[in-house]
């Protein structure tokens, strides 16, 4: 049996559609609602997988993602609970993940917010392609090659805690994605594009099954996508994250 | 009562880009830089319930902090204290946002608006009054809230208006003489003609009645340039002498547009052609589910006024085009091109009632990216240009393409059908848009405030939800966007062929205090007239109502042809649409005189290194990738070729490759032919390099030249004066002659006159400038090819023929020359060029391709190794020219219909054969070693360059906007 994404969209959405077609290709089935529709049912039960994708929701007024992660507290806490407690698995891609941290359901799951998704120190709005080194073996990130290259597009994206939160982050293996240089080691602009705290990409929960990251995998599917494909042909990475998750149920 | 919350980083900032900005203008750097976001809340709360909002709306509780205070200010702020808010009518898109957020948390806000608060350590009221408007706000758009003014202020709604009370107003038309009727229309702003003001005047006369406001506001809005096209559609007498004053050509055009661009579509009737120059874009086939469509638009007059807001709601309109194409199309790509004044400018050289340049480009092409972004339409292709004489009159171009099903390729609309306006509500933004569009700039221009608008993305998004939902199940059949003229055209337009009805009270407002007039003429953004059937109404509801747009019938399709309008059941308006749509022709005069043609020699150097590299540091050429990583070129995943790519994702693709649909294996190529200069020789062939730069870019780039669409948009000075119409005739004839040779239909375009302005009474026409936007279909997105070097050994050959072509090339206007030959397309062989490079390209032949523009062999070669960071070996003895060219020539000549292509050494004979018959030279290899050597005819070196140094200047350029 197939199993179930539910893609969750409101004004200012914008990558739903490549995002439901990704899981389609890794053989989920899918179902785009909006926020709007989901209020009349808060419940999640039918679903597997939940995905906020990336955007703008109403138009970062008030800080990127802010509104929307307020909308979910309000009427979805509690189904994000029991979703989260039975094991389901939460992915959030850009805007998404700025959604994630700024309910709390990142990195702790108890909705406080502790880490924040901060104005790039650019100071603008940046469309690039950058290496990333994979930290860790969750669910999401099974069978990638330690060094993968995916792009990111935002203008808030810097990775930014207090030091005790940051320390625990790392100890308990939560970060799991680097932006790194060709070398694979940690490095400045344009490599880290955003001014990210220890370089930080993405993070799960403690479990591996709650993934936030601000570069977007539905962006590489196909060989294509990889800004270079006339010199190097590159397999495209993204494609695992959205087959982990599937696979994840299927084998389950 | 009023709230004021203040919030700030934790950290200190250290505002340097401020701080930066402010020595840009001669200001002493201030010790110290303070801002915050200021949030002006108006309700009935108790102090708790305003800290709520501010701790979980309002701050990011990791990296912010906030103050709070009653009131607006607590007592008389600091001399270098500063708060900047927008101006009564201005969108303020965060503070409707705010007032939603706080529904959430169950607390009922009246009003929110947002502010800046800026304090400047060190530095005087006088600094920060001279620098506040010309770095951190637009005065058409908003103030400094002052002090006194903010006591006054009882309420946020006095930023609302007062009420309106209905009065019905007529203008005393029937008595007038001339003068008065001039008069009428010079202060109405009407822009319309005394002959037009006569006809106008004898219609009334047949009623024996004097118009209203909101009907002479009608005719003068349809019968607008901007509307009605009126130059292009008028009766031109054309006189064509050549530069020994002998006439070579006299007759009266009776439409430049049928008789040109039209008439090119029409003699090569493409069976691919859909729609064209009936909707609101050009629609032509894709495959068997969809037909895609293509519209580019110019928001010039807006952008010198107010560049952000000028810019943005330019991407808006076009994409509302889109949408209101056919029944609805989805936009799934946005191109922008933009011609500014070189930025290089002492802030005090900056001539009165004019902004800055660097400004400019900066508004600009911030307006673009967040429009853009926020919509979630790939920014996927564009070009930047520079000339002094864009300073007052920058040129901004922006277009959209949309994929549609088939079968909603055409409106239908019946008596009885409801009218239904969605979107955004109507203020007064924007009045007068379409007539202001339609007049020359001057300094008073600036007065005219309402002409600004700004725009809300997110409003936009929402309204493409709705109305692709609504599309897909049915639920209306005829669909147009508010564009210039706001609803009075859309409706009216709409409606033309039946007739309708309207109740403007129905018409939701932003504020209070609009008249009946003003809401029919508003240009507000974000909203779309659609007509459907009773029975859907409940349907369209539903889903306008998830998707959080409003949605309300406004009036109904008569079977009068009569437009009639109503407030309040006040009868305003009641025009025959005959009248309305019959518009009288206009006679213009037009004259071109050929320049004498004159060939100019320069003395030859030993080395042109230097010269190279100053070449591809020119802004015209120079890398502008901080352009397009600012633009979300990504989104919705169907970039095949992207506008940056290469070795460090420095490369600037010829065109761009996009998929409408991910589920089909076709593609769309999207390139573009500009170059204004060549306007200054010849108007006539800057047409013909035009259309063949971009079929150039369409060909390199895998595009098939059999089936490429091109578009037109002339940006030109005033009609009126007769040798400006006279170079604009040329340029349509060009267009013409080589649409037709080239096979390529025109489907779609639009002018933009009036491109002047007066300094210092001085008046500055902008080079008259033509852009061809091109799309290709390509029937597999894996046979896309992109432009930099592969692998070393490879092979490189020069395609096409070289003449000595330098009049008004990059590297003639780098020494400031003047003269030169302008450059010609060659009908002998420029088709099959075309033809057989894009065959040998589709089986596999090649490796990469680059046309050859700006710059020539020389900047082309050079672009090919910074893009792959690999070196190469030219021979310019091998490359097919004309006899006894000099070196500098061959090297920088911008002959039309040349490519550098790229060949593996074991298809050289496949290659050879697949382009037989044409002009090809082998002339040199890919190498590893990064230099690039070109080599004269007497084997010396003329160019010897690190590929490193070549990069450096061509990435040196926009150093300061990186």
């Amino acid at each position: 049996m197939k199993p179930k994404a539910l893609i969750i969209r409101t004004a200012g959405t914008n990558c739903d559609k490549e995002t439901e077609f990704a899981f389609q290709s890794a053989g989920a089935e899918t179902s785009l609602f909006h926020i709007n529709y989901l209020k009349q049912r808060s419940d999640f039960s039918d679903f597997q997988i939940v995905c906020i994708p990336g955007g703008f929701s109403y138009g970062d007024d008030l800080g990127a993602g802010k509104i929307l992660s307020l909308e979910l507290i309000s009427w979805f806490k509690d189904a994000l609970k029991q979703f989260i407690d039975k094991g389901g698995l939460i992915l959030g891609i850009c805007n998404g993940f700025q959604v994630l941290v700024k309910t709390g359901i990142l990195p702790d799951k108890d909705f406080q917010q502790k880490v924040t998704l901060t104005d790039n120190d650019s100071g603008r709005f940046e469309d690039r392609w950058v290496y990333l080194k994979v930290e860790n073996e969750g669910v999401w990130l099974k069978g990638l090659d330690e060094k993968i290259v995916l792009p990111v597009a935002h203008g808030e994206g810097k990775f930014y805690t207090e030091s005790g939160i940051l320390d625990r982050i790392e100890a308990n293996r939560q970060v799991a994605l680097r932006y790194v240089d060709v070398s694979q080691k940690m490095a400045g602009y344009p490599f880290n594009p955003n001014g990210s705290m220890k370089n930080i990409a993405g993070i799960t929960d403690a479990t591996g099954r709650v993934l936030g990251l601000m570069p977007h995998p539905e962006r590489f599917m196909f060989k294509h996508h990889w800004p270079f494909w006339s010199r190097n042909e590159l397999f495209p990475f993204g494609c695992t994250f959205f087959k982990n998750a599937v696979n994840y149920f299927k084998q389950g | 009562m009023i709230w004021r919350i203040d919030v700030f980083s934790k950290e200190k900032h250290p505002c340097l880009k401020i701080a930066l900005a402010i020595s840009d203008l001669g200001i002493a750097k201030p010790a110290n830089i303070k801002t915050a976001k200021v949030y002006l809340i108006e309700a009935d709360f108790d102090l708790d319930k305003v800290k709520q909002i501010a701790s979980c709306l309002l701050i990011d509780p990791v990296t912010e902090d906030y103050s709070l205070i009653q009131g607006i200010f607590k007592s008389q702020p600091k001399e270098n204290q500063i708060l900047i808010t927008y101006n009564p009518g201005v969108c303020d898109s965060v503070g409707l946002s705010l007032e939603k957020a706080a529904r959430e948390l169950s607390l009922e806000v009246k009003n929110a608006r947002t502010a800046s608060f800026f304090e400047f350590e060190g530095l005087s009221r006088k600094d920060i009054e001279y620098l506040a408007p010309r770095m951190l706000y637009n005065p058409l758009i908003e103030h400094l809230l002052e002090y006194t003014a903010a006591c006054k202020l009882k309420s946020l709604d006095e930023f609302s208006g007062s009420d309106y009370n209905f009065n019905l107003i007529t203008v005393e038309l029937l008595s007038a003489d001339d003068q008065k009727l001039q008069e009428i229309s010079k202060k109405g702003c009407l822009s319309l003609s005394l002959d037009e003001m006569k006809i106008i005047q004898g219609y009334f006369k047949r009623f024996k009645r004097n118009p209203t406001d909101c009907e002479l506001e009608t005719v003068a809005t349809l019968w607008s340039e901007h509307c009605a096209h009126k130059t292009f559609r008028g009766l031109i007498e054309y006189v064509h002498k050549d530069s020994q004053d002998k006439i070579v050509k006299q007759e009266t055009i009776k439409s430049l547009l049928k008789s040109t661009v039209m008439k090119a579509t029409k003699d090569i009737s493409s069976p691919d052609c859909v729609s064209v120059f009936e909707d609101n874009s050009g629609i032509v086939k894709f495959d068997d589910k969809n037909n895609i469509c293509f519209k580019v638009e110019t928001h010039n007059h807006p952008s010198s006024l107010e560049p952000y807001g000028g810019a943005s709601t330019g991407i808006g309109g076009v994409i509302r085009d889109i949408l209101g194409t056919g029944c609805a199309a989805k936009p799934f790509a946005s191109v922008d091109i933009f011609c500014f004044s070189p930025w290089q400018m002492a802030h005090d050289q900056v001539p009165l009632g004019l902004l800055h340049p660097k400004r400019i480009i900066k508004g600009v092409v911030k307006g673009v990216r967040d429009y853009g972004n926020r919509m979630g339409i790939p920014t996927v292709a564009g070009a930047v240009l520079f000339d002094q004489r864009f300073l007052g009159n920058p040129l901004v171009y922006c277009g959209t393409l949309g994929i549609l099903p088939k079968e909603k390729s055409f409106k239908k609309s019946k008596p009885g059908d409801l009218v239904i306006l969605c979107g955004a509500k109507t203020g007064r933004d924007g009045i007068h848009g379409a007539t202001f569009s339609s007049k020359e700039l001057d300094e008073h221009t600036v007065g005219l405030t309402t002409a600004v608008q700004v725009g809300n993305p997110i409003e936009e998004k929402k309204l493409t939800e709705a109305i692709l939902r609504a599309r897909d199940k049915n639920l209306f059949t005829a669909i147009t966007d508010c564009g210039a003229g706001g609803i009075s055209s859309a409706i009216t337009e709409l409606a033309s062929e039946h007739g309708v009805k309207v109740d403007l009270e129905k018409i939701p407002l932003k504020y209070r205090g609009i008249s009946y007039t003003e809401i029919w003429i508003s240009e507000s953004q974000e909203r779309m007239v659609f007509f459907t059937s009773p029975q859907h109404l409940k349907e369209l509801e539903a889903i306008f109502n998830e998707e959080d747009v409003g949605l309300t019938v406004v009036g109904e399709v008569t079977d009068t042809h009569k437009l009639e309008l109503f407030y309040q059941g006040n009868r305003v308006c009641d025009l025959d649409l005959d009248f309305i749509f019959n518009l009288p022709q206009l006679k213009k005069k037009a004259f071109w005189k050929d320049n004498e043609e004159e060939d100019l020699k320069l003395e030859v150097k030993s080395s042109y290194s230097q010269d190279l590299e100053a070449l591809l540091g020119r802004p015209n050429i120079a890398c502008k990738d901080w352009v397009i990583r600012e633009y979300d070129h990504e989104v919705q995943a169907g970039s095949v070729t992207k506008a940056v790519s290469g070795i460090e994702n420095i490369a600037l693709s010829d065109a761009a490759v996009s998929r409408p649909d991910l589920g089909s294996d076709k593609a769309v190529v999207i390139g573009f032919g500009i170059n204004p200069f060549y306007s200054d020789l010849d108007p006539y062939w800057m047409a013909a390099l035009a259309i063949d730069e971009a079929l150039r870019n369409i060909v390199a780039c895998g595009g098939d030249p059999d089936k490429t669409f091109i578009l037109d948009n002339f940006s030109w000075g005033s009609p009126a004066d007769e040798l400006v119409l006279g170079s604009l005739v040329r340029a349509s004839l060009g267009c013409y002659d080589f649409a037709t040779y080239y096979r390529t239909p025109f489907i779609s375009g639009k002018d933009s006159l009036y491109n002047e302005y007066d300094v210092r009474g001085k008046h500055i026409s902008i080079p008259g400038t033509l852009l061809i936007s091109a799309m290709s279909v390509i029937s597999d997105w894996r046979k896309a090819k992109s432009n930099h070097f592969r692998t070393k050994d490879n092979l490189i050959y020069v395609l096409g023929f070289s003449r000595p072509e330098l009049g008004a090339s990059e590297y003639f206007r780098s020494l400031d020359i003047k003269k030169g030959l302008v450059p010609k397309v060659d009908k002998k062989i420029a088709r099959d060029i075309f033809k057989q490079l894009s065959q040998a390209i589709e089986g596999g032949l090649t490796e990469s391709c680059h046309d050859c523009s700006e710059g020539g062999l020389a900047v082309s070669v050079s672009e090919m190794c910074i893009g792959g960071d690999l070196g190469a070996n030219i021979f310019l003895a091998e490359v097919p020219k004309a006899e006894n060219m000099f070196d500098y020539e061959i090297l920088f000549s911008e002959s039309p219909t040349r490519f550098i292509v790229e060949v593996k050494k074991e298809n050289q004979k496949a290659f050879e054969s697949a382009l037989a018959g044409l002009p090809l030279g082998l002339i040199g290899c890919v190498c590893d070693e990064k230099k690039l050597v070109i080599y004269n005819h007497q084997q010396k070196e003329v160019v010897n360059s690190q590929v490193e140094d070549l990069r450096r200047s061509w990435m040196a350029t926009f150093g300061e906007f990186r």
